[in-house]
């Protein structure tokens, strides 16, 4: 399973998730902005960080890079994809999914352990988990408060598409909490906290972000 | 607007020269006089005068700062000493590390967000300067008073620099120190450091070699911001409505900043460069007399090819320029496309401004006009050296003698009195939990954090296969230095040492950053003058070599200097990260011992501090044989599987810690105070060479046999348990037959403080 990896100019947690991919069995490909290659992989990770240095707004410009318009086109193939924090804002820049993320409420970067439930386990990239599993990864973000009109937030909860709610804490206003989104087919996730931070036990308050890696591999191999 | 040639230096030997409003004294201007034989170009003044100031010629503190080298112990394990950007320390399996810690502390004031974002820029270019790549920073600080309002202006701002900047940059940040004190009111510390690890065969250093070698200039645009003392040159010398004055403090881009971490490590790797250096203070000026001054000898630089965000910029401006996110590289002709291609990848800026030469000299033209022609040694490596004058304070006796005995401080004698003095101590400034600032920081990027805050010391990975990884702390207590700045200094070393060996790291190397009030003042002097022999000598005892470090003077509010501030940096190494050692205990049932001895020692404590505002008295001993046992103990009970966990004691006492260790593994405990101890000493005392450690009850005979084994002193003082507060249902700490506290009134205690004050 090839699961292709997007630098940007700016991305920080790229390393991170190749890493993610490897500890879950698949092989981490690299993938570069300025490149129109998706490298024939099996899905895709776009990683947090502050790609154009987050200048004009979170993910407006990696939304123009020559790999990004690979990425629409197969995700609205079927690909799957997952944006992780900066990964997240990057797809709803490119309207693979709905809403935008916004600065922090209470105006900070945070970083700390979140405690979150995974709400729908009908995506590519949250099968291996059981809904209403109450995880804790790590979330660091400036601008993670996630916004939509309430049309678009009654379709997301009606249809079953927020993938992982805050539990305890809101740590950024996030409006019903959301953490993360899933478009109609299931395979596009956006994710604000970062399960690729929680894979070991050394390095991570847990191990439970590992499930996200896990189901992608899963989910192919039974596709 | 004419520029002043060297053919003009020449014909005009008597033009008058703003020398003194650039800051050099009427003797450094005759010495470039002579050693030019004729009056510098105004660029040449500007070079000299950026590159003989305090900041970058160390001219008062070298006489000192060579202790760290005649007294460095005997060591194989530096690969790189004192002089370079960085040392470069070996720990083993091809690997090697650098790390350094540099002070923004001037800027940070003025400015705070940028002042303390564009210091850990410029830590991280030192550490790339050698190759390394950067894996993580921290930051040592110090404020005023927490409820005075200029430090209501200034740390929020100084935290969200630290956060704007390293978060951006992909650097976890993994510890530091945040302390508040009246001394810092108007000067608050902003102490950046960076940790770099490499293979050893990848060290760079700054040196321009070969002849025809092109000097490469890339990274951000030459802007017309961090001009110090040059407006003045430009005002002085042209016409007063030229060139505007500038903000004189930097302004960061941490995305161009991660754009030439990349891009260098990438041309670094291969094989493309043949020198390299940061551009820093004193911008190109120091970058280009640095590289020729050691290399062969001679540079050429054609300054109108740098490219520049302000084309109104004078060459004096250009040269003196501390734009931020740019560096110099050494590049053979054959390899400057293969070079220059990496860079454009990265979406860098680069230009070719100058080539090595064999003259001898350093040489620069505006336009076809020759502007500077220096040797290049005598800007950048024989500036002016200084023997200030030294003595010890006449208030130095009067301070020693004022001791905390019980009679001067009242002290609590009762349970009450003891509970309610741990409360207030929990919830001061300098103790609180500092996790309202530290969660402002990534500490998880890069995957490679073992420890962070409110740990002892950092922990990082470095290599995944094998486990290898590095510790490092950074700590000082300036009232013990203020009380007796040799034994305060010993301390510092001391507490960061053991803080390194607590974490289950072998102690390797030390930086430091030493922050002091002026160099001339007698007083602030001798100050300095025996923290560096304390320094030194105690690297000396404990055998770890001084591989850099960085001295800012002049901090202090008028005639006030702050408390002798010099932060002491340990490095250790640790052969598996897995094996490290928390301050959290883990399982009920865990025996709590404290290594070494507590003694009644309060003079400069926190309790002193805290409780009754008062310094005086002779600072905790320092013995330094027992701090080398006490760490042989804690990486020996690491890498034995011994302790289940580890904590210096050092501010607040052994009760502080305690409270901590608890907190964090969210699990009770009963202590008991030892037999013949008094009540208020064993809690509070802030004796050195101290820990408390967590040992499971199968593990007790072989503890027992390695501090024997040590000579280290041992006593249990109580029991993990979390049954102590049954009749509560709730996590207690049970403090002997005196009080017992909840979790409940701990967190309330110990969380809040931060928060009500600057959220």
């Amino acid at each position: 399973m090839r699961i292709g990896v997007v630098t940007f100019p700016g991305s920080l947690d790229d390393r991170d998730a190749a890493r993610a991919v490897r500890l879950a069995g698949g092989e981490a490909v690299a993938l570069w902005h300025g490149d129109a290659d998706l490298k024939k992989v099996d899905a895709v990770i776009l990683p947090g960080g502050f790609s154009y240095g987050d200048y004009l707004r979170c993910g407006a410009i990696s939304r123009f890079a020559p790999v990004m318009s690979e990425v629409v086109a197969a995700a609205n193939g079927g690909l799957p994809v997952l944006g992780i924090c900066n990964g997240f804002q990057i797809l709803c820049e490119s309207h693979l999914l709905p809403g935008a993320l916004t600065r922090n409420e209470n105006l900070h970067f945070i970083c700390r352990d979140q405690k979150l439930r995974i709400e729908d386990t009908n995506s590519s990239w949250t099968s291996s988990y059981t809904s209403g599993q109450e995880i804790i990864v790590p979330l660091k973000n400036g601008e993670g408060c996630f916004v939509a009109d309430e049309k678009t937030l009654d379709q997301l909860v009606g249809e079953g598409r927020v993938i992982a709610r805050y539990l305890d804490v809101n740590p950024n206003g996030s409006l019903r909490d959301i953490a993360g989104i899933r478009n109609s087919r299931g395979n596009v996730v956006g994710l604000m906290p970062h399960p690729e931070h929680a894979v070991e036990q050394l390095t991570g308050p847990t191990t439970d972000g590992l499930g996200f890696f896990t189901s992608i591999l899963t989910s192919m191999v039974n596709s | 607007m004419s520029i002043d040639t060297v053919s003009q230096a020449e014909q005009t030997p008597d033009r008058s020269q703003p020398f003194a409003e650039l800051g050099l004294k009427a003797d450094e201007y005759e010495r470039i006089r002579e050693i030019l034989e004729r009056r510098p170009t105004s660029s040449e003044l500007a070079m000299y005068s950026v590159m003989w100031s305090e900041h970058c010629s160390y001219k008062s503190s070298k006489v000192h700062l060579k202790q760290f080298g005649d007294k460095a112990p005997k060591t194989d394990k530096l690969l790189v000493g004192i002089g370079e950007n960085a040392g470069v320390v070996d720990i083993g399996q091809g690997w090697a590390v650098t790390f350094k810690v540099e002070s923004h502390n001037h800027p940070s004031y003025v400015e705070p967000y940028q002042g303390a974002a564009t210091g850990i820029g410029g830590i991280v270019r030192d550490i790339i300067a050698m190759g390394a790549r950067p894996l993580a920073i921290m930051d040592p600080l110090r404020f005023g008073p927490a409820d005075a309002a200029d430090t209501l202006r200034v740390l929020p701002g100084i935290v969200s620099g630290i956060g704007g900047y390293g978060n951006c940059l992909g650097l976890p940040n993994i510890g530091g120190e945040i302390i508040f004190d009246e001394s810092y009111a108007g000067n608050p510390l902003v102490n950046a450091l960076c940790i770099g690890a490499m293979r050893h065969n990848e060290i760079h250093l700054a040196s321009a070699k070969g002849v025809g070698n092109l000097v490469v200039l890339y990274g951000a645009r030459t802007g017309g911001d961090g001009i110090g003392g040059v407006s003045v040159l430009a005002s002085e010398t042209f016409d007063a409505d030229s060139p505007a004055k500038r903000p004189s403090v930097q302004v960061g881009d941490p995305f161009m900043e991660k754009l030439l971490i990349e891009a260098t490590l990438e041309v670094l790797h291969g094989g493309l460069v043949e020198g390299i250096q940061d551009l820093g203070g004193a911008g190109i000026s120091c970058a280009t007399s640095e590289l020729a001054s050691n290399g062969d000898g001679g540079m050429h630089v054609w300054l109108d090819r740098v490219l520049l965000r302000d084309a109104t910029l004078t060459p004096e401006e250009i040269l003196m320029s501390e734009s931020q996110e740019r560096m110099c590289a050494v590049v053979a002709p054959g390899n400057i496309d293969a070079f220059m291609k990496i860079i454009q990848k990265w979406d860098v800026e680069a230009v070719v401004i100058g080539e090595v030469t064999n003259s001898g000299r350093l040489t620069v033209d505006w336009h076809g006009e020759r502007i500077v022609d220096v040797p290049p040694r005598t800007v950048a490596h024989e500036g002016p050296i200084y023997e200030r004058p030294y003595a010890r304070p006449d208030w130095q006796d009067a301070l020693q003698a004022d001791v905390p005995t019980p009679e001067r401080l009242a002290r609590p004698v009762n349970a009450s009195q003891m509970r309610m003095t741990l409360l207030k101590m929990l919830a001061s400034p300098n103790l609180a939990s500092k996790s309202w600032v530290t969660d402002q920081f990534d500490r998880y990027v890069l995957g490679n954090t073992v420890l962070a805050q409110p740990e002892d010391a950092g922990m990082v990975r470095i290599d995944e296969e094998s486990g290898l990884g590095v510790a490092i702390s950074t700590d000082c207590n300036g009232r013990f230095t203020k009380l007796d700045p040799y034994t305060g200094t010993q301390l510092a070393l001391a507490e960061s040492y053991r803080n390194v060996c607590a974490s289950g790291a072998e102690p390797l190397a030390v930086t430091n950053c030493l922050n002091f009030g002026s160099p001339e003042d007698p007083d602030v002097m001798w100050q300095f003058a025996e923290a560096t022999r304390g320094l030194a000598d105690g690297c000396l005892q404990l055998g770890i070599p001084v591989t850099g470090g960085n001295v800012s003077f002049y901090n202090q509010t008028g005639t006030t200097a702050i408390l002798p501030t010099p932060v002491v940096g340990v490095l250790g190494v640790i052969q598996n990260v897995e094996l490290r050692t928390p301050i959290a205990w883990k399982n009920d049932g865990e025996l709590i011992f404290v290594l070494g001895d507590t003694r009644d020692e309060f003079a400069g404590s926190e309790w002193a501090n805290h409780m009754h505002q008062h310094l005086g008295g002779l600072p905790p001993k320092v013995d330094l044989e027992r701090e080398r046992s006490l760490g042989e103990v804690l990486v020996t009970g690491s890498r034995e599987g011994i302790l289940s966990a580890a904590h210096d004691v050092s501010d607040g006492g052994i009760v502080q810690v305690i409270v901590e260790m608890a907190l964090n593994s969210g699990i009770g405990a009963i202590i008991t105070i030892p037999e013949g101890m008094d009540r208020f000493t064993f809690l509070f005392s802030e004796s050195a060479g101290r820990a408390v450690v967590a040992v499971s009850p199968n593990e007790v005979q072989r503890f027992f046999a390695l501090c024997a084994a040590k000579e280290l002193p041992v006593t249990q003082i109580g029991i993990v348990d979390s049954t102590a507060g049954f009749a509560s249902q709730t996590q207690v700490v049970k403090i002997a037959d005196m009080f017992t506290l909840t979790f409940a009134e701990l967190y309330e205690a110990h969380t809040k403080t931060l928060p009500a004050l600057f959220a």
